[in-house]
């Protein structure tokens, strides 16, 4: 069995953003998927990372403070008036 | 879409106001903390943004989308406020040097038939107990791990995985290439995972 070699893992692990962000030319996506087949690590690898970004993702808070918001809204009146 | 929401500011809207403010000012105020110290004054610099938007509102001419537009005002507000802070940054340099890897070079084979492969590779964080990515303590991992990044590293990754921003208005905001965007991104993410594969290796 002939293993795709031409890719290695610290070769990989530079290549994880390009691919997640679909920047990989098709080639170079096959090369990439190609070593994920045969590499586990990799693959856990890649795993981490989107775990990675879920975690980031709740960093996301939705609201200001209503104290803000207030001074916000009376800015806007102000402009208004103005 | 844009057009309808700028007709109605430039008419005193306020309602279309208060839209803008639940949409983007939670995003505009963890933006500006990338550039000044501390949340009250970030705080003030959404202000000063807001009112900076009402002011050129009249001009805006619509060659960027509204949402850039905005958050250009507001990181030329932060970025101002920050120097007057003296916590001026080289923002557009690629920052740090060319030799920052995703992973240290001590968990590959240096030499031999697997040279480049994993000696020490990563492993499932699927065997962690239920839900400690998601809990508090990861999250204030992140957040310190993103903390201590150089400034445009922590920005984008702020835009992009913290915002949801697109990579394209994260290039329009900040006026970066698409390839600095994602070279930083990637530095970013990268010391992320680290950040949380040194917590998750703890016991």
């Amino acid at each position: 069995m002939k293993l795709a070699r031409d890719l290695t893992c610290i070769e990989l692990v530079e290549l994880v953003t390009e691919y997640l962000e679909g920047g990989l030319s098709a080639a170079e996506r096959e090369r990439f998927e190609e070593h994920l087949g045969f590499c586990d690590w990799c693959v856990t690898y890649l795993d981490q990372m989107r775990q990675t970004l879920a975690t980031v993702g709740t960093l996301r808070e939705d609201d200001l403070s209503p104290a803000l918001q207030n001074t916000l809204l009376e800015a806007f009146r102000g402009w208004k008036a103005g | 879409m844009d057009a309808e929401i700028v007709e109605a500011l430039r008419a005193g809207d306020e309602a279309t106001f208060a839209m803008l403010v639940a949409q983007y000012g939670a995003s505009m105020l963890r933006v500006a903390q990338m550039y000044v110290r501390t949340r009250a004054v970030a705080e003030e610099v959404v202000q000063d943004a807001w009112l900076g938007v009402l002011r050129g509102i009249g001009s805006f001419e619509g060659r960027s989308s509204l949402k850039t537009w905005i958050f250009r005002i507001l990181t030329n507000t932060a970025k101002t406020r920050g120097e007057r802070e003296s916590r001026s940054v080289p923002f557009s340099a690629l920052e740090g040097a060319d030799d920052e890897p995703a992973v240290e070079p001590d968990r590959f084979q240096p030499e031999g038939r697997w040279a480049g492969h994993w000696a020490a590779p990563p492993t499932p964080w699927s065997d962690q107990p239920e839900n400690r990515l998601l809990g508090a303590e990861a999250r204030h991992v992140v957040e310190k791990a993103i903390s201590e990044l150089p400034p445009a590293q922590a920005t984008v990754i702020t835009m992009r995985d913290v915002e949801g921003f697109s990579a394209e208005e994260v290039c329009n905001v900040l006026a970066l290439s698409e390839s600095n965007q994602r070279v930083l991104l990637h530095r970013a993410r990268s010391k992320v995972r680290r950040a949380l594969e040194d917590y998750l290796g703890e016991d």
